[in-house]
């Protein structure tokens, strides 16, 4: 099993327990890094003046798209032309149904797509489906040639 | 100049004149013929009896062969000018005596030619027996008259009938001049009132009438004429007077009619810009919807959940049951704003237009129905070859509601029986979905399509109130239009034109 850290984007702190929850119900164990918004994100992936970016990838990236100050999608963007995060696997998880979010979504190169039920039940599952996909059965891309350090 | 371009006055005269001398030349020709022939009668009588008389006076002289005696009784002829030459021939024949006495011998014919009297060659001949009482010839008597007082008498004749010609001509030509205007003025005044009326157009002007005659009757004619043309022209300008007034008018209404639309157009402009911007505003309406009211719901799902599996000892059953119904509560609210959510996006996604195989659709329909509710047993019938223009995307959502409000609505129906076909209607070809469920009371029939109408509780049928309404706009976003005919506990049937 992948033990790389999960960076979960959620501006909701209760999605975010929620989520944090269903990983502990089915013992996905690894790191969890919450990002509350795109600002925070892009910062932890990248660093910013003065703090240096994480030392390691995440293994994944799930990805809320309304987010405050740097959307969801907009994160994205910055993940897909940056050569260090180019492959990184990006999974969007959202409220969102909207047939653009999907387009815009899948154009800018995520690697998933997931609605949030609103059934707490649903939702648990997909948690688990999802942790156990990207970190069980998915296969990372290799590290870019210069990890960040 | 030919005869027929002369103007009708000259022609006229002409004419006058022209019968006129033929008449007078034809008269003192026969006039002066008649002179000359009754001259030269009387002439021929004078000379007759001028012979009879010198011919009884020389029988003495010619019995006694007395050439003086003869001499002198020819002599006697210088009374007479027009005597030019006298002559006695004796019985054989020979020229005894002659007159003048001076003229050559060769001038008198050698022997006498038979008795009478002549013209010859411009000249009075006569011979006359010269003899005694009922006796035998004597000699012959010879005179020679020349024609001077005839040709004196033609001339004066002629000079006569010159002048009484001359003069004739004269008062012909006076009358003519006189008289003409009586034909010719009347024709002179209609050319030059139709020159006027041509040259000015003037329909207005009206030829003088001089008399009742024939030429009476053409001005008559002619000004009738004008006036029918005048009233023409008249009621003709007044057409194109009004013609003109029409176009006017009409110009006007299109200046106005233009006006009025680009005013409409500006308006419809602006609608068009509102409307875009409401939609936008709907469009972030929706996208707020459907992230931030479903968030706390999943919270309140989530929390009531975490409850109910960590804290369940502590709750009792009443506790237990409570947070069920919150969790149930919140997943239909969030069942409600998607739909809510759908109804919004079919109403306002873009349309493609195809020709769809709605038979096809609804087997697909109806195998979904079966696959997800495996538990129902229902007797589906579908119409093969149904088809109809619209969105595939937007008819199968329509259609999926119909068709999944009659498999709900058969729930409690021990037979339950679904139908898809289509009907004739005033024309039209009508599209049916019928059940023989739940039905519905007809006099609820109009609230059937409102939003969040329901006729049927929760707790009798699930759902949210938004399915028909959907159907609705969907069919109304094609053109067409729904209705519904049911009972209660006798089935409902679903109409629809596209």
């Amino acid at each position: 099993m992948n033990s790389g850290t999960i960076l979960l984007v959620e501006d909701n702190p209760d999605d975010a327990a929620l989520t944090l929850r269903a990983f502990k119900h089915h013992n996905i164990t690894n790191d969890v890094v919450v990002a509350q918004d795109g600002v925070e994100a892009l910062a932890y992936l990248f660093g910013t003046e003065g703090n240096a970016g994480a030392k390691q990838l995440p293994a994944i990236v799930l990805l809320d798209l309304k987010l405050p100050k740097v959307n969801g999608l907009e994160v994205l963007q910055r993940i897909r032309s940056d050569e260090r995060t180019r492959l990184l696997p990006v999974v969007i998880l959202t409220s969102s149904d909207e047939e653009h979010d999907l387009i815009d979504g899948y154009s800018l190169g995520a690697n998933s797509y997931v609605r949030k039920p609103v059934d707490f039940v649903e939702f648990n599952q997909a948690a688990k489906q999802l942790g156990l996909y990207w970190l069980l059965v998915n296969r990372a891309p290799p590290a870019p040639p210069e990890a960040l350090t | 100049m030919r005869l027929r371009d002369w103007p009708i006055k000259q022609k006229l005269t002409a004419i006058l004149l022209l019968v006129s001398g033929l008449v007078l030349l034809l008269t003192s020709a026969a006039f002066v013929t008649y002179q000359v022939l009754a001259f030269r009668r009387t002439a021929l009588g004078n000379l007759s009896t001028l012979g009879r008389v010198i011919g009884a006076n020389s029988t003495a002289s010619l019995a006694f062969a007395n050439e003086a005696d003869a001499k002198e009784i020819l002599s006697a002829l210088r009374t007479e000018p027009h005597v030019v030459a006298a002559a006695l021939y004796d019985k054989a024949g020979r020229l005894f005596a002659r007159y003048p006495a001076d003229l050559p011998g060769d001038s008198f014919p050698t022997t006498p030619g038979r008795d009478g009297y002549r013209f010859e060659h411009g000249y009075l001949v006569g011979l006359e027996k010269v003899a005694e009482a009922g006796n035998s010839r004597l000699g012959t008597l010879y005179l020679k008259s020349d024609m001077r007082a005839v040709s004196s008498t033609l001339r004066l004749s002629a000079a006569i009938a010159v002048a009484v010609m001359g003069v004739s001509l004269l008062a012909a030509y006076l009358l003519a001049t006189a008289l003409q205007g009586s034909i010719s003025g009347p024709i002179l005044a209609l050319a030059e009132t139709a020159k006027g009326v041509s040259a000015r157009q003037d329909y207005s002007a009206r030829t003088p009438k001089l008399g009742e005659d024939e030429l009476g009757v053409l001005s008559d004619a002619f000004n009738q004429m004008l006036g029918r043309i005048e009233d023409q022209d008249r009621a003709l300008r007044k057409s194109q007077e009004d013609l003109q007034r029409y176009a006017g008018e009409l110009e006007q209404r299109v200046a106005e009619r233009t006006h009025e639309l680009q005013e409409s157009n500006e308006a419809l402009r602006r609608n068009a810009a509102e409307l875009l911007a409401v939609n936008a505003e709907l469009d972030a309406f929706a996208y707020s919807v459907s992230h931030d009211l479903r968030a706390p719901l999943r919270s309140i799902d989530g929390f009531s959940q975490v409850l109910l599996e960590d804290y369940s000892a502590h709750l009792d059953d009443v506790g237990r049951h409570s947070l069920q119904r919150v969790r149930a509560a919140t997943q239909r609210m969030a069942t409600l704003i998607d739909d809510l959510l759908k109804l919004a996006r079919y109403s306002r996604s873009e349309m493609r237009t195809e020709v769809v195989d709605l038979s096809r659709m609804a087997h697909d329909i109806v195998a979904e129905l079966r696959r997800t509710t495996p538990s129902r047993q229902v007797d589906v019938a579908i119409a093969p070859g149904l088809q109809a223009r619209g969105d595939p995307r937007l008819l199968r959502v329509a259609l999926e509601n119909l068709l999944g409000n009659s498999w709900k609505y058969t729930e409690k129906e021990p037979r339950p029986r679904v139908e898809f076909g289509s009907v004739e209607m005033n024309g039209d070809r009508a599209l049916m979905v019928r059940d023989n469920g739940a039905g519905f009371d007809m006099k609820y029939a109009d609230k059937l399509f409102g939003v969040f109408q329901r006729l049927h509780s929760a707790t009798e049928f699930e759902g949210t109130g938004v399915g028909l309404a959907t159907v609705q706009r969907i069919i109304t976003r094609h053109g067409g239009r729904i209705w519904a005919e049911g009972a209660i506990d006798r089935g409902a049937t679903f109409y629809f034109i596209l």
